[in-house]
């Protein structure tokens, strides 16, 4: 079943909202103790948008669509946790704009997926509310950090989903569960309502089964909110339009840097496959160079845990979230509710990020990371110049064994090495799956376009998903 | 002794409130004071998730402020985030600018001395604590206030000057109304640097920042007791410790409260969530032209104008409602010769402003009018009433708000200037004073004074005691 679909049967009739909510809510009651893709299920709340979904006469795009999103999302009277301890029981006071705006296109939430804590993670294990499991083999991590969103719609448990990128959090775990992820161009969709993380790296972007699904997303989230300073004031576009149109004359390129060292066989494989399947439905492909990519990762774990540090210094216990009882005075307080309310990982990166942007080491750390974010950028815009997009796989490996690396921070960073460059840059990527590798766990491609080309992405994409759909 | 060897080095930081509808990052109400925690959303209490979005009219009247103090507008400035753990700050960051402020340079004149500025930039205030013996409370209706900072170079010399280029910046932001610049309400306030160094030299010495100095007075009380005690240390050949000094108004002395080793790094970077400010040279220049005349802009009209001396003409322009008032009664009187402007201003900034003082009033709340006021004095320049008696009016019409004329009428207080009456008066006088006309017989000339306070004594006032003085001295030179 796709969104498409579902929509249309909802505004044509033959099922309504609330039957269809029903087979969802029953699915999920199955598969969510096995997943534990949720962190909070809104039953009743969906129940009644359903009801109020159906006394609508006119066609939405998201009519009736049972989705989920990511629980760093603002959903006004629902809880949202950031997968921490120290937001455990907060009620959202206000609701995000991307949310807004999938319930005003007739979408019906139904939860707020499971991620890692403060979105900090790529495997799902940081959640403090236990490890999604990744619904092609359970005894696997879903990727991260959006790691419910991606395993709900792998699941079928919704068919469309929210989560956020900071680094490759959408793309990545949609490679590691075998779903479409978009993360689109910073400032394309509002975060006014997302918990930051790292404010000039956060993205919200779409999950779903196909590309034109994620497209139909697209669509409804996109667009300017004068809440968000920094989102683009552009005129609306309908992705799905040219979707079909193929990539006759379109042309790939092929990063050497991403080709190399590191990357999994079968993984290099399916990407060398799919290029040359590209080429003979009428597609031209480069190589191109990205040449500071290998700067990429240690550029990232500057920038992003020094705005992380300051982001999460308002979870102090003061206001709202946790608050720990073993204090008696102010400066007490502050520590320990931020030692019991943060887990270890969101930890190590208000270290680094506090470090980072200390006297004496700002110039050295933080300036000069911003320093060759400007390279990254330039790097792209020089291949943007030659080739359409830059096709390329979303992870070094396909999805690893829960526990495996997560005693191996460094390591854990590296499964983010091709996804992390796009949101320093702030250029689109999409992660879709390309077949299986031989152990038949998903392998997920990446495409990067241009600032603005989630058009040309999404087109490139669905000539991708109809070469793996025939085979 | 401080006098002969060292000189008094100090820069002030002054916050203003800027007078905006709304708060800095959102659109909750900026007024003073309410009831605790009635102006707040989840963007000014640091929710998770929110987004600040910077007040246009905030950086309409940051520039009108900057401009007004001669500051150069910079075409881009970058808001940063200054970061520190405090209950009143719900985000534990306050959005200000630091690299790359609004406005650069610019001056504000100081009894005739130039004290340079180094920038002035935007920022938001933080919540207000309070504390009871059942704990502290936050109220976080202040939370987001937008503020300008004014940073001035360290070339003010005494406590004394202090508190005058205060008075000033005060004067300055009324008149463009950006701000009330109430330090009692805190929307003036102001934290100082000082060091002391020995006459003669050019390196700055080792300074004290002073913070928690609520009013003018606290400002001059604050300084001079620091100015003391650096040079106490300094004349014992001690040192003074690089630190951070609270005033305490009651005890009226400066505490310690944290070393420059505890000195918080704010670990400044910029704010991702807010592109730079960019203005156009358009925008400045439309704000420009809302200008108003500015008080030593005044000064100088006036002095030209009217030959006032620059005293006068200070006292009458520190205050926009006050060179208003003024102005209004300039164009009330009958004729504004200097003669006359001089009468007006006099009555203005001594008879008037010593009632406002009494009565605790604002010159727009006063009692007399400058329509009034304007009479009053048009009635003196034309000899229809004396000084004197424009003195008992002037009462009355505080008293009743009548309008002088008015008064004159009703209490017949026209001031006797007929010859034939003035002639008759003083017949009459000589005749009933026989022993004083003795005298002046004797050649006692100075007498004359004693018959003229009899007629003025006689007639209430009303007499011209001119018109009688010659009238006098005419009658008893024909009887000699």
């Amino acid at each position: 079943m796709t969104i498409k679909e579902t929509a249309d049967k909802i505004s044509s009739g033959k099922i309504s909202a609330s039957e269809n909510l029903k087979k969802y809510l029953s699915g999920i009651d199955e598969s969510q103790a096995q997943l534990n893709s949720f962190i909070s299920l809104s039953k009743e709340r969906a129940i009644k948008k359903a009801e109020e979904v159906d006394k609508i006469s006119a066609d939405l795009p998201l009519k009736g669509i049972p989705f989920a999103v990511k629980d760093n999302m603002m959903l006004e009277g629902t809880q949202t946790t950031c997968g921490s301890k120290i937001l455990k029981g907060y009620t959202s006071p206000y609701t995000a704009t991307a949310v807004e705006k999938l319930e005003r296109a007739g979408a019906i939430i139904i939860g707020k997926t499971n991620m890692d804590e403060f979105a900090m993670g790529s495997s799902g294990e940081t959640s403090a509310y236990g490890p999604t499991k990744n619904p092609v083999d359970i005894t696997r991590i879903p990727g991260g950090s959006s790691s419910g969103s991606a395993a709900s719609v792998k699941a079928g448990q919704v068919l469309g989903s929210l989560g956020s990128d900071t680094g490759g959090s959408i793309r990545q775990p949609a490679a590691m569960c075998g779903v479409v992820g978009l993360k689109p161009t910073y400032g394309l969709v509002s975060r006014y309502g997302l918990v930051a993380f790292a404010s000039s790296l956060d993205q919200i972007g779409p999950f779903a089964a196909t590309v034109e699904d994620a497209a139909i997303i697209l669509n409804v989230i996109s667009g300017y909110d004068p809440k968000d300073s920094t989102s683009l004031d552009i005129a609306k576009k309908d992705y799905t339009k040219d979707i079909n149109k193929g990539v006759e004359g379109m042309v790939f390129g092929v990063p050497e840097e991403y080709m190399g060292e590191g990357l999994s066989d079968s993984i290099r494989e399916r990407v060398t496959e799919t290029v040359k399947e590209l080429e003979k439905n009428g597609a031209k492909i480069k190589r191109v160079s990205l040449p500071h990519t290998k700067y990429a990762v240690a550029t990232y774990y500057i920038v992003a845990p020094a705005e992380a540090s300051a982001n999460l210094a308002r979870y102090d216990g003061v206001k709202y979230g946790y608050r720990s009882d073993n204090a008696d005075e102010l400066i007490e307080e502050y520590i320990k509710s931020r030692q019991e309310g943060f887990g270890p990982e969101v930890k190590r990166r208000i270290r680094i990020g506090t470090y980072a942007l200390s006297a004496g080491y700002y110039e050295a750390y933080y300036v000069k990371a911003q320093k060759v974010r400007t390279l990254i950028k330039q790097d792209y815009e020089k291949a943007f110049k030659e080739v359409d997009l830059i096709i390329s796989p979303t992870s070094p490996t396909t999805a690893f064994k829960l526990g495996e690396k997560f005693n191996d921070p460094l390591q854990m960073y590296l499964s983010d090495i091709y996804t992390i460059s796009c949101n320093l840059a702030g250029v689109p990527g999409l992660s879709l799956p390309a077949g299986t590798d031989s152990a038949g766990l998903p392998v997920g491609i990446q495409l990067t376009g241009d600032y603005l080309s989630e058009e040309k992405i999404l087109r490139g994409a669905r000539a991708i998903e109809g070469l793996y759909n025939k085979s | 002794m401080n006098k002969e060897k060292f000189e008094t080095v100090i820069g002030l930081e002054v916050h203003i409130h800027l007078k905006t509808a709304s708060k800095l990052f959102c659109r909750c109400e900026n007024i003073f004071g309410g009831k605790p925690n009635s102006r707040i959303c989840p963007i000014c209490t640091g929710q998770p998730g929110v987004l600040p979005v910077i007040n246009k009219e905030a950086v309409k009247l940051a520039i009108k402020a900057s401009l007004a103090l001669g500051c150069r507008i910079k075409k881009k400035s970058v808001f940063a985030r200054k970061q520190y753990f405090y209950p009143d700050l719900p985000k534990n960051y306050q959005i200000s600018q630091y690299k790359l402020p609004l406005a650069e340079g610019g001056h504000v004149y100081v009894d005739g001395e130039k004290i340079n500025l180094t920038r002035a930039h935007m920022e938001e205030d933080a919540g207000k604590l309070k504390h009871t013996a059942a704990g502290s409370l936050v109220d976080y209706n202040r939370t987001g206030t937008p503020l300008l900072e004014i940073v001035s170079e360290p070339e003010i010399k005494s406590p004394d000057q202090a508190a005058r280029y205060l008075k000033i910046l005060r004067s300055i932001f009324r008149y463009c109304e950006v701000s009330d610049c109430d330090m009692e309400k805190g929307s003036m306030r102001c934290d100082a640097n000082i060091s002391l160094r020995k006459k003669g030299e050019k390196e700055l010495g080792i300074k004290s920042e002073i913070k928690n100095m609520n009013s003018f007075r606290g400002v001059r009380n604050a300084l001079s007791y620091e100015v003391k005690r650096q040079t106490a240390e300094l004349e014992k050949g001690g040192v003074i410790v690089q630190e951070t000094r609270l005033w305490d108004e009651k005890k009226e002395v400066t505490k310690s409260m944290r070393s420059k080793e505890e000195a918080h790094d704010y670990r400044y970077f910029p704010e991702p969530d807010l592109p730079p400010l960019e203005v156009e040279e358009t925008f400045i220049q439309s704000i420009k032209e809302t200008l108003p005349e500015l008080p030593r802009v005044k000064v100088k009209r006036y002095m030209k104008r009217y030959n006032l001396s620059e005293y006068d003409c200070g006292v009458l322009t520190a205050e926009k409602e006050l060179a208003d008032f003024f102005e209004k009664a300039v164009d009330g009187l009958t004729k504004t010769d200097e003669a006359t402007v001089k009468t007006l201003t006099n009555w203005i900034t001594v008879e008037l402003s010593g009632k406002l003082n009494v009565a605790e009033l604002e010159i727009t709340r006063s009692r007399i009018s400058s329509k009034m006021i304007a009479e009053l004095v048009s009635l003196i320049e034309d000899g229809t009433i004396s000084g004197k008696m424009a003195k008992k009016i002037f009462e009355i019409m505080w008293d009743k708000q009548e309008s002088p004329s008015d008064i004159v009428e009703k209490e017949g207080m026209k001031q006797i200037t007929s010859d034939d009456k003035i002639e008759g008066i003083c017949k009459k006088t000589i005749e009933n004073h026989s022993k004083i006309f003795k005298k002046y017989l004797s050649g006692k000339e100075g007498v004359i004074g004693a018959l003229v306070g009899s007629i003025m004594k006689e007639t209430g006032g009303q007499a011209n005691p001119q018109l009688v003085n010659s009238k006098l001295r005419e009658l008893l030179a024909e009887k000699k």
